[in-house]
């Protein structure tokens, strides 16, 4: 059972000649969701993305919207930003985005409302008369989103969409793609800036080599097995001898991080606390979770040989 | 807030009027679009001026000044004139004005007696005159003679004048005059130009979209195909505007200052046969064009790529304004006429001089008609396999195999 209104990419299969650039990747994209898409340069996003708007056909695996197969009426409802950006370079703000949305299938009259409703609210109003070429690279950046916006899509997908933007412009697309997902359409986005994708995205696809390696909601990818405190308190040598089934991970000032060590009982946390407070007082203990920056590196440098860690370390 | 717009799926026919209206607005907007356009028939209209005061200059009528002491002479040399294929108008001076009037040019002789015939010019007699002087002065000698035999010499000498032989053609060249020459050749040049510069824009306006990358946007929209044939259409619409122009202005001109004899050539047909082979000529090319820039990604590539083409239309072009005006009935034009993409250059030029029976055009209309259906296949292939891939040139073999 597909959940309505999502977008579903099912075991997609792409090889350029020798290279292998997506293996089995599938995804799910739910209506009013922020779903980020993160990987290394060349690990397969675009290509995903490209497949989703039916620009690169994939050699197997399906795209699906509402459980049915993706076709052309389907994707004329998506609002798409390329990963190379473009735009006709001499034409005009204003006529470009009227000329898109009605490629899109809006009539001359709601194609021109959409128009001056997005350059007002992507702030690029007053640039509407100016050809393309004239504005500068962050303003151009803004008309693509517009240009992604502009026909009020049932699904965005964005490739990067927050490259080349300023914070002033990152907190403006941050706050469409929110009231987007708001309004119930799907949002698959990628990019390099995890502590972006962490604060915006419901759920997070990491992607390597052109598999999904981790897929899943960002409190869900921080639980790890590794179990780790943070002790504000007593020098850590003073009580952690008193919990035999733990141990010091590092010591940064006052602040001691603390780990379960092997299969340890589930109250270790209670056992740590309780030998910290009785050797002075703690001001903080929480449990200590990797960022997703963390978790990238990790599962990014997971299967790396050691040949490329001693390149890494040397 | 977010507007919900009304949102129909557009069909193939929208989408293709919808990218041909960008073409055709972007282009009418264009500084170089217009100034050519304005170029192209005012060069036409001038030049069609140019050939009436020309015209009109070499068929002049000769001035000739007659002294009263030698009026007699003046319907004689009318006469004459018209026998020997020089027009005469004849004037009666005063014998103290004719120096004068021969300095200031108004007449180019003035006869002055009879008996011998004698002329006063300015500075030397006109080659038109002196055949026409030089029988009215044998007429004169042998209307002396008359006289003394006691005939009226005026009456024989009428005679004389308008006696003309009676010559029958076995076989008749067929009448063809200026006007149908410079309409064939005029033709070949303005099916070359339009068809090379409307050639070139259609080139010129794919790579734009791949260079820029917008391509790839909106083909996330539109089918390849849908992109391509609105393009063509859209600047062949335009193409053919300015066809229409030039060819209506140069069709005025030559009809209002009557330039074209009507027996020898129907204008309005010559011009609706160029129009018509405009547009299947410009279908043709623009569709080898636009597969072929579909292969580069930079407008500076677009030259080299599209130079098998631009050379192909460089031969009907070439045999067309070169051989064809002076000799239509030559076998390398006749049998080019009918091979698709040299007919449209080489067809309208025979139609203008009037060489062509009406099985021949038909027939040639019908091969090219018959290979657009092979060219829109071939180059929608590659062009929707090529015009996604960018960086280097794309081979026209993995264009066309290229799933």
């Amino acid at each position: 059972m597909v959940a309505m209104g999502a977008l579903t990419m099912e075991s997609l299969h792409k090889t350029y000649g020798e290279v292998r650039a997506l293996h089995d990747l599938s995804m799910e994209v739910r209506a009013g969701e922020i779903v980020g898409f993160v990987g290394s340069n060349g690990a397969g996003k675009s290509t995903t993305m490209r497949i989703v708007l039916g620009v690169l056909e994939a050699d197997s695996g399906e795209v699906r919207w509402d459980g049915r197969p993706i076709d052309l009426a389907v994707r004329q409802r998506i609002g798409y930003m390329p990963e190379e950006r473009g735009l006709y370079p001499r034409m005009k703000v204003s006529d470009q985005l009227v000329y898109l949305a009605r490629l899109h299938g809006l009539d001359p009259s709601s194609a021109k409302a959409a128009m001056e409703h997005w350059t007002e609210v992507l702030g690029i109003a007053e640039r509407r008369g100016d050809e393309i070429l004239k504005l500068s690279l962050g303003n151009q950046q803004r008309v693509q989103l517009a240009a992604a916006l502009v026909h009020s899509p049932d699904i965005l997908v964005l490739d990067e969409p927050f490259s080349g933007l300023d914070p002033v412009a990152v907190d403006v697309m941050s706050g469409v793609l929110r009231e987007q997902a708001a309004a119930g359409v799907p949002v698959l986005f990628s990019s390099h800036q995890l502590e972006l994708v962490e604060s915006l995205c419901d759920r997070v696809g990491i992607i390597k080599s052109g598999s999904m390696v981790k897929f899943g909601g960002i409190e869900e990818l921080r639980r790890t097995d590794d179990r780790r405190w943070v002790v504000d308190g007593p020098p850590a040598t003073s009580w952690i001898t008193a919990v035999p089934s733990a141990q010091v991970v590092s010591t940064q000032g006052p602040r001691t991080v603390v780990e379960a060590r092997g299969q340890s009982a589930d109250g270790v946390d209670q056992e740590i606390l309780r030998a910290a407070m009785a050797a002075g007082p703690v001001h903080e203990f929480s449990l200590l979770r990797p960022s997703l920056t963390e978790l990238y590196r990790h599962v990014v440098t997971a299967d790396s040989t050691t040949t490329d860690r001693e390149t890494v370390s040397a | 807030m977010n507007p919900r717009p009304n949102v129909v799926e557009i069909s193939n026919g929208a989408a293709i009027r919808l990218i041909a209206g960008r073409e055709i607005s972007t282009r009418v907007r264009s500084k170089a679009f217009v100034w050519t356009t304005v170029a192209l028939v005012a060069a036409v209209v001038l030049g069609g001026v140019l050939l009436h005061f020309v015209g009109s200059q070499s068929d002049t009528a000769q001035k000739v000044g007659v002294t009263p002491e030698a009026s007699g002479v003046a319907e004689q040399l009318v006469a004459l004139g018209s026998v020997l294929g020089t027009t005469i108008e004849t004037q009666g001076v005063e014998s103290a004005e004719a120096e004068a009037l021969l300095k200031d040019g108004t007449v180019s002789a003035v006869v002055t007696g009879t008996d011998p015939l004698t002329v006063l010019v300015h500075t030397e007699l006109p080659d038109a005159l002196a055949p026409v002087l030089g029988s009215l002065a044998q007429q004169e000698a042998l209307s002396s003679a008359v006289t003394e035999l006691g005939g009226d010499p005026g009456e024989v000498g009428r005679e004389i004048a308008q006696a003309a032989p009676d010559v029958t053609a076995l076989e008749p060249e067929p009448e063809r005059d200026n006007a149908q020459v410079v309409a064939g050749f005029v033709a070949g040049i303005l099916l070359f130009i339009s068809l090379m510069t409307a050639g070139q824009l259609v080139a010129q306006g794919v790579v734009e979209e791949k260079s820029s990358r917008v391509v790839e946007l909106l083909l996330a929209t539109v089918r390849p195909w849908q992109l391509m044939a609105g393009k063509v259409l859209g600047i062949g619409v335009i193409g053919l505007t300015q066809v229409v122009l030039v060819v209506g202005a140069g069709a005025g001109t030559a009809a209002a200052l009557g330039l074209v004899d009507a027996s020898s050539i129907n204008l309005g047909v010559t011009a609706l046969w160029v129009i018509i082979w405009f547009v299947v000529g410009f279908t043709m090319y623009a569709l080898a064009l636009a597969a072929l820039a579909a292969l580069v990604s930079r407008q500076e590539d677009v030259g080299s790529v599209t130079a098998p083409v631009m050379t192909l239309m460089m031969i009907p072009y070439l045999i067309g304004v070169s051989i064809a005006p002076w000799d239509p009935d030559n076998p390398l034009v006749v049998v080019l006429s009918f091979v698709p993409f040299c007919a449209p250059m080489l067809m309208p030029i025979r139609i203008a001089l009037g060489e062509v029976a009406p099985w021949e055009v038909a027939l040639s209309l019908g091969l090219s008609l018959a290979l657009i259906p092979v060219l829109v296949w071939l180059a929608g292939r590659i062009y929707s396999n090529a015009v996604l891939r960018s960086g280097g040139r794309v081979k026209l073999k993995d264009a066309l195999t290229a799933s």
